[in-house]
């Protein structure tokens, strides 16, 4: 069954179309890219699905709950996690309180909880601690739960964002270019990541320049060019689309 | 770590006995450096730790001392149950203010809170609904009673006001070390990457506000039953730059760092009296210096660490 | 009626010279996207140093009211360029690189300083500029009767406006200003030297905001070592409401403030003439945080 569904998607900024009448579906437990040249529009489908942007026009339907327009937080709290482009870690933080901010979610106490310390807000601190700290293992950052942000290397601080992403208990989590930056290992690595993410009964809808990874952890791809859908299928399928083979030949990427 | 609890149980110790051995003057100066920590304090919650420029804490300040004020002299009610009633008031206050400006990004949101400020000291000054008492204030508020004892002379005042500083560090500890403090770090490292990890921005935004606007009401109370009297003249603008140059020299986001900077800020002019009229412009100095040469101040905070032998448990499980 | 048009004339008045600090905040906005806090105290400096030159030096009596005048403008325009250049030097410059809270924070310890050095020099009580250097005669103007003062200022004001527009609008160094507002990265990579640019602003800004100050003890008589601060967060209101960052915007702005302040006395009441400045702040961030001349940007994510 669907758990992500675009219909008809349309957002301009200025008079550019950034994305135009795109739609498709996730379906729960796969493993979906999104790829398309430079300016294509992928990051903006991304931003419109967690309520950065609100589209123009179109539905995003999300878990059967409509999610077009809604603010960030509340997407993420059904069930929707996110990584970024260009990394937005909290870097002055360490490595273990980036995971804690995904647990945010998922608690409840306030301030005056806080204040009194009462056994329930103890407890929650207590979980949410160990939660953040499977989490972390989950991607091999452990040792490093105590170091700043900003002191992990660009390799781990994809990771981190990861991790942070997987503690809000999504059901969906999109991943911008999680190997931009990333050696090859790092990346054979990551592709194994994806797919224990995946095994977790997490959906996944991913980004990536990189086309072996899109190609070997993908099991099915959509191709936008301009802001437009111009293809969608399984890799192998995609990789003889001649409309693909022209929009990343004809652009030279 | 427990050379820090040594230096700590020291000053305390220190602070406890310090008015046995300090003329009604100095435990006086002690007086306002525990009410400005209060309020420093307070600001450090929004300007520390949510990073919200905020510029106009002295109108929280403000409406907490007038409230206390116009309560105790028009219903005589005992100045220190009007509390509760001088952080609400602020607290709503804030929540009224802050509502529609807690959008703006770093120095818009600045400027508002400056102009916020500002309209409350001449609203003050007007006599705003004919309860303020225009440019010369109140005068006549009670002293506070605690159990049919008078808190009267600066010795009295001295332990009333630092139970209070104390009570404040208890809390505001506390609430650093939980999900509300950490979310304000948050979102003052990337508000963005905050609302994507799925944090109400907005909600915790105001919350700071509310928050820090309440304690500051509570120390209005206090100042107001402290003068007996105050004046639109004691909550201006310069009024909200000492507490925001306290925070932001103390080490912004840490407790040790503010009560420093209100100890330098406070108690330093009152050692170099002659050179009193210096006294700001020294302050002046002192701000580009830092920000040029320790941006973090003297005492910034120390990362918050989590016990890792969780870490073993957690691989176990994983 | 003629109250009306009396309150427009006198708005215009403090509106330009609302409108000459206004320029000084939004070109430094423009290239640095900091709010120079200090700019209110360097229109104090300006004052007080007009007067100092008045005094010491008996311009008005040497050449006369009106040669006096340009001179004193002229000197007090070179020093306050200078004064700017080095504040730039000494609070911001070395921040440029610091995450940009940092430099505002710098920014408001180089007003506290500045502020508190001319109470220094020149002591708290306020000063009181030299009464016989501007006839105290009003001309008629249809009907209404206009200090000489004022329209002095206005003279001054509009053709100093004048010569900032034509330079900014004419001249290469004037591109690149507005070019460094608009995009500093791009501008750089169009070889525009931002440093200078950044220089030039520092240098225009402060000179013009000095004038003002003068202009405000010639039109007041009396000048005291707050005023900067009053009077700065209203120019930076004008430059708000004109759109900050854009030049004919703060002229706009500062104008119009002007005249709704004059009107708000006027008609609402003297006592809140300071908040309704301050509620129109507000408001603007409000309801049109680009002001009336500027864009919206989008925040890319």
């Amino acid at each position: 069954m669907s758990l992500l569904t675009l219909k008809n998607l349309t957002k301009s900024f200025g008079g550019l179309m950034a994305v135009n009448d795109v739609s498709f579906d996730v379906e729960e437990g796969s493993i979906i890219g999104l790829i398309g040249p430079n300016g294509a529009g992928k990051t903006t489908v991304f931003n419109l699905i967690t309520g950065n942007h609100r589209p123009d026009r179109g539905e995003i339907i999300f878990n059967g709950i409509h999610i077009t327009g809604m603010l960030t937080h509340r997407i993420v709290s059904l069930g929707i996690g996110r990584t970024f482009q260009t990394i937005r870690l909290f870097q002055n933080l360490t490595a273990l309180e980036n995971v804690l901010a995904g647990r945010h979610a998922r608690m409840k106490s306030g301030a005056t909880g806080a204040m009194l310390r009462t056994p329930g807000q103890k407890r929650e601190e207590r979980d949410a601690l160990a939660s953040a700290l499977r989490e972390l293992s989950f991607v091999g950052l452990q040792e490093q739960a105590n170091q700043l942000a900003r002191n992990l290397s660009y390799g781990n601080q994809r990771l981190l964002e990861i991790a942070r992403a997987l503690a809000t208990e999504p059901r969906l989590v999109i991943l911008d270019e999680p190997a931009s930056g990333m050696n090859e290992q790092e990346t054979t690595l990551l592709i194994d990541l994806i797919r224990m993410i995946r095994d977790r009964k997490i959906t996944i809808l991913l980004i990536e320049h990189d086309m072996s990874l899109v190609m070997r952890a993908c099991e099915r791809i959509v191709v936008l060019e301009y802001g437009s859908k111009i293809a969608e299928g399984p890799p192998s399928a995609i990789k003889e689309d001649p409309k693909v083979i022209e929009a990343y030949l004809g652009t030279g990427d | 770590m427990n050379k820090k609890l040594y230096i700590y149980g020291a000053i305390s110790v220190l602070l406890a006995v310090a008015p046995f051995f300090l003329n009604a003057y100095w435990v006086d100066v002690l007086n306002m450096i525990g009410i400005y920590a209060i309020l420093a304090l307070s600001l450090n919650l929004i300007v520390g730790h949510a990073g919200l420029f905020n510029l106009g804490h002295a109108a929280f300040y403000a409406v907490g001392a007038y409230t206390a004020a116009i309560l105790n002299t028009k219903f005589g009610i005992p100045i220190l149950w009007l509390l509760p009633a001088s952080a609400l008031a602020a607290g709503l206050f804030a929540l009224i203010i802050a509502r529609p400006i807690i959008h703006l990004r770093g120095d818009y949101l600045c400027i508002a809170t400056i102009g916020a400020g500002e309209i409350v000291r001449i609203a003050l000054i007007n006599d705003i609904f004919g309860i303020t008492g225009g440019p010369n204030g109140i005068f006549g508020i009670a002293r506070p009673v605690v159990f049919d004892f008078v808190i009267r002379r600066p010795h009295e005042f001295y332990y009333f006001i630092w139970l209070f500083v104390a009570v404040t560090i208890f809390f505001f500890r506390r609430l650093e070390n939980s999900r509300f403090g950490r979310a304000l770090n948050y979102l003052r490292e990337d508000e963005v990457a905050a609302e994507g990890s799925g944090i109400n921005t907005t909600h915790y935004k105001l919350g700071c506000f509310v928050l820090g606007a309440a304690w500051a009401g509570m120390a209005g109370d206090i100042f107001a039953a402290k003068m007996t009297i105050i004046a639109p003249e004691s909550f201006n603008f310069w009024e909200s730059v000492v507490m925001f140059a306290i925070v932001i020299l103390g080490g912004s986001g840490s407790i040790p760092g503010v009560l420093l900077g209100s100890f330098l800020f406070v108690g330093l002019p009152e050692m170099f009296r002659d050179f009193a009229d210096a006294r700001m412009m020294i302050f002046g100095l002192a701000m580009i210096i830092m920000m040029i040469f320790r941006t973090q101040g003297i005492l910034p905070p120390t990362p918050r660490t989590y016990p890792v032998e969780i870490t073993e448990k957690a691989r176990v499980h994983g | 009626m003629e109250d009306f048009f009396q309150q427009l004339t006198n708005g215009l008045t403090i509106g330009s010279i609302y409108a000459l600090v206004a320029l000084g905040y939004t070109m430094v906005y423009g290239v640095l996207k900091l709010i120079n806090f200090a700019h209110g105290d360097l229109f104090t400096i300006g004052a007080y140093l007009g007067l100092t030159l008045l005094t010491s030096m008996g311009l008005s009596d040497r050449l006369g009211p009106f040669l006096g005048i340009i001179v004193l403008v002229l000197m007090v325009m070179g020093l306050l360029a200078i004064l700017g250049a080095l504040l730039d030097r000494a609070a911001y410059r070395p921040l440029r690189e610091s995450p940009r809270l940092s430099a505002v924070v710098s920014a408001l310890g180089a007003s506290i300083f500045l502020q508190n050095t001319v109470m220094l020099i020149y002591g708290a009580r306020s000063q009181a500029y030299p009464a016989d250097i501007i006839p105290m005669t009003a001309l008629d103007i249809f009907g209404l009767y206009i200090p000489v003062a004022r329209i002095l200022v206005l003279v001054v004001s509009f053709i100093l406006m004048a010569a900032l527009y034509l330079y900014i609008q004419k001249t290469r160094v004037g591109t690149a200003i507005r070019a460094a507002a608009i995009d500093q990265g791009a501008a750089r990579l169009m070889g525009i030297d931002v440093n200078r640019v950044i220089l030039y602003v520092f240098l225009i800004g402060p000179a013009l905001g000095g004038v003002a100050g003068v202009m405000v003890g010639l039109l007041y008589g009396q000048i005291q070592f707050t005023m900067g601060w009053a009077f700065g967060l209203k120019a930076f209101t004008a430059a708000i409401l004109g759109g900050i960052g854009n030049i004919p915007g703060a002229m706009v702005g500062g104008i119009l403030l002007g005249i709704i302040e004059a009107l708000g006395a006027q008609y609402i009441s003297i006592a809140w003439k300071d908040a309704i400045a301050f509620g129109v702040l507000i408001l603007i961030l409000i309801v049109r945080p680009t002001g009336l001349l500027g864009e919206r940007v989008a925040d890319k994510i």
